[in-house]
């Protein structure tokens, strides 16, 4: 194998499972560090820099973070990244100050940002510092997007959403609230330098069965009737509740039901439980408050009895596998009734661009999606940008963040003058921690903790108020427990050729057996050649020059503690611990942690 | 800060056939100087008794005073120890072999422990073929009292403060040869490919089994000018032999080079595959191995591999004709026959 170059700041940016696997490449270890220190508000304003909302995420985020998480390859579980955030948001000091200064004097350009969503207020959090006169457009009364009409205040409560959208708005943002926008070139004879839509994926769909239209007063579209229950429209929903589809709406919409009158709600699905697509965690929430999930059933028809829904058919099915593709076989029992009052179907959700003019030279696609550029978010207009769910798909608030910094990078390239093809790098340090001889800048003393759980409020008290929150979050000593089971990946083990002397002490003493001195071979040779063969391909091998007897020094990312005991009985210093931190550019390079 | 070994370990380490990693193989963290020339032994030893497939238990560690003799504490903490008075280890291990000869004895020395202050044990173990392995941590100097030179300090090598040896080094291989060791090899701290299938050879060797492993000290021996460095011990390595064990369980391929390849069955059934790198050498000829010593001394090169083996030779035990039995598990029964049996031995004697 070539030798790795560690001048390439994406190898190391790698290793740091967790930030890597985000989408918006959050500093991961480094806020858990500072939360573990205590430093509530510098661990809360690390991640507002980066992804602009951690009071909301840290209570929703879809947590790509931690299935990626080095320490649940090392154990079992996961370090609870997600709810450490909380701890930081929940904790934090006044932030105003650390704020950035919104220019008095504007630099004269104009921007419209369409929905205010997470992607369009990421737009705004990133332009509004650089001068920028930003006018954002939503039908809503208040800002949030879906954040504010999809998920329960059970989850997130309105003065974390509040609080963290107001941050934005606050940064002199023209709203223009409970405004429709029905058409865009409308909003482009307005003399915007750039429109930026952000209008997520507003639609949910529909399920057509025998029975729909008569039954349509007791049956709802999932998101649709979670942003009425939101805006209290709907106060109440029927006795007994069938919730269909396997996602995270449906869980939200079935633990909405039983906190609205709902004492007999059931989660029917098509696919099996384990391949839901709601998060793990969100499924266990929706269980513990008495939601049975019924798993392998499609819906056949809604039964309808005097022009009043009663229940509804489902076909029982069992997955079968060919060629790894799944196929849904119907075992041939009789199809099964469920009784109910109330049908919710949460089975996903579609775009919506009846908004746009096919004659504004945005390209749409077979699907009807528009033409976006995946790393500059700009459409085949070239003063409109696409970010959030309205550009590629549906996914989920972290992603939306991440497109709105890359669309805001374009934006001010675009507004500038400049080419937005030309992507500024991200901001890199490297620097050793070495304090001692054997005391390093960070704490390697790994504990054995298993994950702690995060307590809950009483269920009685949470089923009887819609707004309660359920989830507690750590005190400050369980906080600072669950993070220090952090591995601290982004503490790399650098390695210097020309100082090793090939003693072996690094080989000998590693806990987990990571290093290996070997001769150099291809990469699949070479991988089976280690103490321990390093099968797990994702993981990066760390491979030397080579050295003075041939060999050269290979280190498999995979199960590395990151505990310093290859730098501590190195007698050379060939071995470092050097801290690793990694942001990712935003539009005029500002930087607020 | 922290100096602990994190708990942690590999999830897919590989098992040997007792089901145990080599994690139940080693011992606590060491606290020689990093780098230090013993840790790689250690590991050697580690790894070794891992694939050997050896219980811990049956280990007796023994050992005597200095940096060498600390790292019984760094390897195979399940099993027995006896750290001993300073040069005193062979004669503690020749009574506990003595009173037990079920177990497998692993004595570990350095050599100011075994070239100066126990020199005179050294020599009796060698010469009553004690069935042991007795590995020497050679580093040239006194690293434990800051790096004087040692008895096998070569002449002409230099140390930290820039003096030259000017006295003779002990070569521990061509003394034990002559005063009759039945195993004896020679390897580097830094060749792990080479040092651990002399290890489980010398574990399987019924009889005294010397290995004596130069072992850079890090911190007062590896300058220029010495010629227990590293980067010496590198260039001047002449390998005089590489070596396979094949444990007793393995099919041996009849089909080999004879020339080139020996093969030399051990007392417990298990054979070693030796690849000679020199024609003229032959393992069980004392004079041809003297001689390679001497010209390799002469040419300033260290003879690697196994350099003399007598696999027929008769241990101490055996030769004596002790009980099988550990004493420990002798009763009154068997240690007090009785009048008749008494009466018997009294008759042979007249």
């Amino acid at each position: 194998m070539q030798p790795t170059d560690y001048n390439n700041p994406e190898y190391y940016h790698k290793v740091v499972d967790c930030q890597y696997a985000c989408p918006a490449h959050t500093p991961v270890p480094q806020y858990i560090r500072l939360i573990a220190a205590g430093k509530y508000t510098e661990a809360y304003m690390v991640n507002w820099e980066s992804n602009v909302f951690p009071g909301i995420l840290g209570r929703t985020c879809d947590r790509p973070c931690e299935p990626a998480c080095r320490r649940g390859r090392v154990e079992e579980e996961p370090v609870a990244i997600c709810r450490l955030k909380r701890v930081a948001a929940d904790n934090k000091e006044d932030i105003s100050h650390l704020l950035p200064d919104i220019p008095k004097v504007k630099n004269g350009k104009k921007i419209a940002l369409i929905g205010a969503g997470p992607a369009s207020l990421s737009v705004a959090r990133d332009l509004a510092p650089l001068g920028y006169e930003l006018h954002i457009y939503d039908n809503q009364n208040k800002g949030g997007g879906m954040m504010r009409s999809q998920i329960p205040s059970f989850r997130l409560p309105a003065e974390v959403l509040d609080q963290e959208v107001n941050y934005i708005l606050e940064m002199d943002v023209v709203t223009h609230f409970n405004t429709y926008v029905t058409s865009l070139k409308d909003i482009l004879n307005k003399q915007y330098d750039a429109v930026f839509v952000g209008t997520g994926a507003p639609r949910g769909k529909d399920l057509i069965l025998p029975g729909r239209e008569e039954g349509k007063s007791n049956i709802h579209i999932g998101i649709d009737w979670l942003a009425s229950v939101a805006f209290e429209h709907t106060h109440k929903i029927g006795r007994r509740v069938i919730v269909l589809g396997g996602g995270n709406t449906a869980m939200d919409c079935c633990r909405t039901s039983r906190r609205l009158g709902g004492t007999d709600v059931k989660v029917i699905v098509r696919s099996p439980f384990a391949e839901m697509k709601a998060s793990p965690w969100e499924k266990e929430d929706a269980q513990h408050e008495d939601i049975p999930i019924i798993d392998n059933h499609v819906p056949k028809s809604y039964v309808i009895d005097n022009g009043k829904l009663t229940g509804m058919y489902f076909e029982k099915v069992k997955a079968e596998y060919i060629d790894g593709r799944r196929k849904l076989v119907p075992t041939g029992e009789a199809d099964v009734f469920y009784p109910a009052d109330d049908v919710i179907i949460a089975i996903g959700q579609e775009n919506k661009f009846e908004w746009i003019e096919k004659d504004l030279g945005i390209q749409f696609n077979e699907w009807d999606m528009p033409v976006v550029n995946e790393i500059t978010f700009s459409s085949t207009r070239q003063n409109v940008f696409f970010g959030g769910d309205a550009a590629l798909g549906p996914k989920n608030v972290i992603t939306a963040v991440a497109q709105g910094h890359q669309a805001a990078i374009s934006i001010d390239a675009y507004c500038q003058g400049q080419d937005i093809n030309v992507r500024p790098a991200p901001d890199v340090k490297l620097f050793s921690t070495k304090m001692g001889i054997h005391e390093w800048s960070y704490d390697n003393d790994i504990t054995t903790d298993i994950r702690y759980i995060v307590p809950q409020a009483d269920k009685a008290v949470t089923l009887s108020d819609r707004k309660k929150e359920v989830e507690l979050g750590y005190d400050m000593q369980t906080a600072f427990r669950e993070a220090q089971r952090c591995l601290n990946c982004d503490v790399q083990t650098v390695f210097t050729e020309n100082k090793c002397i090939e003693c072996d002490a690094c080989m000998d003493i590693c806990p987990t057996s990571c290093i290996t001195f070997t001769m150099n071979d291809e990469e699949e040779a070479l991988r089976m050649k280690l103490l321990v063969p390093a099968i797990n391909k994702t993981q990066d091998l760390l491979v030397s020059d080579t050295l003075k007897t041939g060999k050269v020094m290979v280190k498999d990312e995979d199960m590395c503690l990151h505990c310093g005991l290859c730098a501590e009985r190195c007698p050379t210093a060939a071995w470092d611990m050097k801290q690793f931190l990694y942001n990712t550019a935003k539009a005029g390079h500002l930087c607020y942690a | 800060m922290t100096y602990i070994k994190p708990k942690f370990a590999h999830p897919r380490l590989p098992k040997n056939e007792l089901g145990f990693t080599r994690k139940e193989y080693e011992g606590s963290l060491s606290t020689l100087c990093a780098g230090c020339g013993h840790d790689s032994i250690s590991a050697a030893i580690v790894d070794a008794c891992f694939e050997m497939n050896i219980e811990p238990h049956r280990v007796a560690k023994m050992s005597g005073i200095g940096c060498s003799s600390k790292t019984p504490a760094y390897f195979l903490s399940n099993s027995h120890g006896f750290n001993s008075v300073h040069g005193r280890m062979p004669s503690v291990t020749t009574g506990a072999n003595l009173a037990n000869r079920s177990m497998i004895y692993l004595g570990v020395s350095g050599d100011g422990d075994t070239a100066s202050i126990g020199m005179g044990q050294f020599a009796h173990v060698v010469r009553r073929n004690l069935n042991m392995t007795y590995i020497v941590m050679n580093n040239g100097c006194y690293g434990l009292t800051k790096g004087q030179d040692s008895a096998t300090a070569d002449y002409g090598s230099v140390n930290k403060t820039g003096n030259m040896n000017s006295f003779e080094g002990i070569d521990l291989c061509a003394l034990a040869i002559e005063l009759g060791a039945t195993f004896v090899a020679q390897s580097f701290s830094g060749d792990k490919g080479q040092l651990i299938p002399i290890i489980k050879a010398a574990l399987s060797h019924s009889g005294f089994a010397l290995i004596n492993v130069v072992s850079p000290c890090v911190t007062f021996n590896n300058n220029q000018g010495s010629t227990k460095s590293y980067d010496y011990v590198r260039e001047h390595n002449e390998t005089l032999s590489s070596l396979d064990f094949v444990p007793v369980k393995e099919e041996i391929l009849t089909d080999y080079d004879h020339t080139k390849v020996t093969m030399v069955e051990m007392h417990d059934g298990s054979m070693i595959k030796l690849n000679k790198l020199s024609p003229e050498w032959n393992p069980e000829d004392k004079l041809s191995i003297m001689t390679a010593l001497h010209k390799a001394r002469e040419k300033h090169e260290i003879l690697t591999g196994l350099l003399y083996i007598d696999n027929q030779s008769t241990e101490l035990n055996e030769l004596l004709n002790t009980t099988s039995v550990p004493l420990n598990q002798l009763t009154e029964k068997e240690l007090c026959p009785g009048s008749a049996i008494l009466e018997e031995i009294c008759r042979g004697l007249r």
